[in-house]
């Protein structure tokens, strides 16, 4: 082999060695950091393990929401029309959460049963559904009066 | 009338890119100087149109012509001038005729600037970019059409989304679209390479100025979209690697190996084949983007209202476009071999390793972005990928790029030992980390990683200074030397001073930052990282098109004042919408942040306060990528050369005259 050749190989061994941790990096980060998506169906049925960080989707239950008078947490339910699921979260909600909204929340479920959001995320769009919940929504069987996109005049208020 | 007149003008505009795309293209495989000559003139007339067409998408807006369906969706008689004009692109229809627009002003850009490059390489580059010019013309005309009319006419339209009132978001569009587009300049000259069989120098040199303009608009879109997301969303947060913001990031990321490849392809003959799938992987991405945003296949911010027929338009053109380049570069891409030598310690070597890391980085976050989508598609479950995910990958893939930057600029082409400069740079790494260890105890508590962090942005600094001074050791007269070194060497080192600061930002701000979130009445305090926050007063005041209710709050430290800072809930008139306004107080070293959560009772509202040391630096280094990337692109090597070739040409034309 020359001198050359040796140096090529070296490189090339070195790409290899590098690639391939890059790919076992990437794969662990990857797996350790994939977040299911769940329907409070899903939860009622028990398809979900208690302690697990996943994400779950819905609408919020009109009348539902309870704030706490002391500090900043509140409670609400969360369906897809066929069950519901209690959810709590401590924080500032966003902008566009409202009841009757679908939204999506981040968390892990308690042993009574609580999901416990860490994080709670409403579009920006009162015309917009997350298509996780839409889908949610028409598992369970019903998709209410889907949110017409514009169109036509009778969005257009004066 | 007026839109009627746009619709007609886009036409024409398409009229003129099936000319620009076909017989510019076949005049040069035919040799037909006629033909080719077309290439010029018919991208003009596509500016031309294209600008009337969009002109009058504008003043359907600016005249409240609410006939115009899209105009009645995304506009209203309040809007201010500004987002009317800015509200064009607000919406799916206008943005994508403003894709359309930017692709006809790059192309009429090429057009006019380069009267001196060979008329074979010009009709091929023009009408690729004719080509794609066509999908997105159609896409327009077909699936998204913004002069389309409807009856009855509304009193009134129903507003841009208020998240978009803003003069960040108004700038961020085109600045994105400048970017993603202007690779299509990059890919036509490769797809052109690729049909001529060749990639010389001189093709390279015409290649780099405009990738180099490119990728500067792209990273000031990317920045300026990061910045809006802290200010105008109300968490604090500068990247989210949210879905989209990943669709306009692979492109940057490749972008940037492109640049740095081509690079050694035209100073070295190198890595030619290597260069030229880049930049079609490069425009893919582009494409890739087009269709995450426009398809409406993930949730996202910027996922409004969306319509599957939009979505596989755009993912059978990405399908065509990638499948012919991929094809041709197969066919051909074995033309472009380099001969030349490099060794293991070499600046090649160093681009390479840059390529390397930077492409896996890429895939990485292609891997995240789309896995979910696969899933979904194959029906087998939703998943989402956090941010965790990104950044467990993103970290590690960049240190080391981060690590080498300076010493890579400073190696010498094709064999270097570094010869004389190994003790400089050792004292320069010891220099800096021991820096890094003493500036780390100015913040609270003594953080090893955060040592580590300054020493590096320090290194990076201090080994691209030391580029400088390398440069110029020998000369006598050192002032007008530099003033004589090529901008693109300067270029160079002020990018890469600013991946320094861009990472000193992003290290300070993601160990320092503190947040809380807290329940605050009327004259109540906070204190958070030693400044205390008093809520002042809270009053209703009424903008020019909405009602907001505003929060005064009054920041002390130590009893001295810092400052008052007004944070906004706002409720806009036509659609409701509630927003929040955080109030800022920007600092050098630091940035304190109040947004206004909700409305609790009793005048109590839950309030987000924030401490984000050094954010400010995360776009500060972007800025100076930018200038970094402008002032390469102007170098007069370039222009220069292109001189030289155009009086050898004539020469030549000369001589062939005489014969």
């Amino acid at each position: 082999m020359t001198p050359k050749r040796k140096q090529r190989l070296f490189l090339l061994a070195l790409m290899l060695v590098g690639v391939s941790v890059a790919v076992i990096f990437l794969l662990k980060a990857f797996n350790s950091n994939i977040m299911l998506f769940k329907s409070p169906s899903d939860i009622v049925a028990g398809n979900v393990q208690e302690g697990n960080r996943f994400r779950i989707g819905g609408m919020v239950v009109e009348g539902s929401v309870k704030r706490n008078d002391e500090d900043l947490s509140v409670e609400f339910h969360l369906s897809d029309t066929a069950n519901k699921v209690p959810v709590t979260f401590t924080g500032i909600l966003p902008d566009l959460f409202s009841e009757g909204q679908g939204i999506v929340a981040m968390g892990s479920l308690d042993d009574s049963g609580m999901f416990i959001a860490t994080e709670v995320l409403a579009k920006h769009d009162e015309n917009y559904m997350p298509p996780e919940v839409a889908d949610a929504l028409e598992k369970a069987g019903k998709m209410p009066g889907t949110a017409a996109n514009y169109g036509g005049s009778t969005v257009v208020q004066p | 009338m007026i839109a009627e007149l746009g619709q007609f003008a886009l036409i024409l505009a398409l009229c003129a890119a099936v000319v620009l795309a076909i017989l510019p293209l076949i005049g040069s495989f035919i040799v037909q100087p006629q033909w080719m000559a077309l290439a010029r003139p018919a991208a003009l007339l596509q500016l031309l149109m294209v600008t009337v067409s969009y002109l009058a998408l504008t003043s359907t807006f600016i005249t409240n012509d609410f006939s115009v369906l899209y105009t009645a969706n995304t506009s209203n008689s309040q809007l201010p001038l500004i987002y009317k004009i800015s509200g064009v692109w607000g919406g799916h229809e206008g943005s994508i005729l403003l894709w359309v627009w930017v692709l006809a002003i790059w192309t009429g850009a090429v057009a006019i600037f380069s009267k001196h490059m060979p008329a074979v390489l010009l009709s091929r580059v023009l009408s690729i970019l004719g080509m794609i010019s066509i999908g997105f013309m159609l896409f327009v005309l077909l699936t998204s059409n913004p002069f389309e009319r409807i009856f009855p006419i509304p009193v009134d339209g129903a507003s841009l989304n208020p998240l978009l009132q803003d003069i960040g978001m108004a700038a961020h569009p085109p600045l994105l679209y400048m970017g993603y587009v202007g690779f299509s300049v990059s890919f036509a000259f490769a797809i052109a390479a690729l049909l001529c069989g060749e990639l010389d120098s001189a093709t390279l040199r015409w290649m780099r100025p405009w990738t180099n303009i490119a990728w500067m608009f792209l990273t000031l879109g990317i920045a300026l979209g990061s910045y809006w997301a802290y200010y105008e969303l109300g968490w604090g947060g500068w990247w989210f690697w949210d879905p989209v913001e990943n669709a306009s990031f692979m492109p940057w990321l490749l972008g940037t190996a492109l640049i740095h490849s081509l690079a050694a392809s035209e100073k070295r003959g190198v890595f030619k084949a290597w260069t030229v799938l880049l930049a079609v992987l490069a425009f893919s991405l582009s494409l890739l983007g087009t269709f995450i945003v426009r398809s409406g296949v993930l949730t996202s911010v910027h996922a409004f209202a969306s319509d599957p027929a939009r979505g596989k338009f755009v993912l059978y053109f990405l399908a065509i476009v990638v499948g012919f380049s991929l094809l041709l570069f197969a066919m051909r891409a074995h033309k472009l071999k380099g001969h030349a030598n490099f060794e293991l310690v070499s600046r090649e070597s160093a681009l390479l390793l840059n390529n390397i890391l930077l492409l896996v980085a890429c895939a990485a976050v292609l891997l995240g972005t789309l896995y979910p989508l696969f899933l979904d598609a194959l029906d087998m479950g939703k998943i989402s990928v956090g941010p965790q995910y990104f950044n467990a990958v993103f970290v590690p893939l960049m240190l080391p790029v981060i690590m080498v930057v300076g010493i890579g600029a400073l190696l010498n082409w094709k064999k270097d030992k570094l010869k004389g400069r190994q003790t400089t740079l050792l004292a320069l790494i010891i220099l800096s980390l021991i820096a890094g260890a003493i500036l780390a105890t100015q913040f609270d508590g003594y953080k090893i990683t955060a040592a580590a962090a300054i020493g590096l942005a320090i290194w990076v600094a201090a080994s691209s200074l030391y580029g400088v001074y390398y440069r110029l050791r020998n000369k006598r007269d050192r002032l007008s030397a530099a003033m004589h070194t090529p901008a693109a060497f300067w270029g160079m080192t002020i990018a890469h001073i600013g991946m320094g600061v861009f990472t000193l930002g992003v290290a300070l701000t993601s160990m320092f930052a503190d947040e809380q979130t807290v329940r605050m009445g009327i004259d109540d305090t906070h204190k958070l990282a030693g400044y205390e926050f008093r809520f002042k007063s809270i009053d209703e005041v009424r903008g020019v098109n909405y009602v907001a209710a505003q929060a005064t709050f009054v920041i002390t430290k130590d009893q001295h004042s810092v400052s008052t800072l007004v944070a906004e809930k706002r409720v806009y008139n036509v659609r409701r919408d509630t927003m929040t306004e955080a109030g800022i107080d920007g600092g050098l070293t630091r940035d304190l942040f109040i947004a206004l959560g909700e409305h609790l009772g009793n005048n109590e509202w839950s309030i987000r306060l924030q401490y984000k040391p050094f954010i400010r630096w995360i776009w500060f280094g972007t800025v100076f990528m930018a200038l970094g990337g402008l002032l390469a692109a102007v170098d007069r090597r370039y222009r220069v050369a292109a001189t030289t070739q155009k009086r050898a040409r004539n020469a030549e034309a000369a001589s062939g005259a005489t014969r």
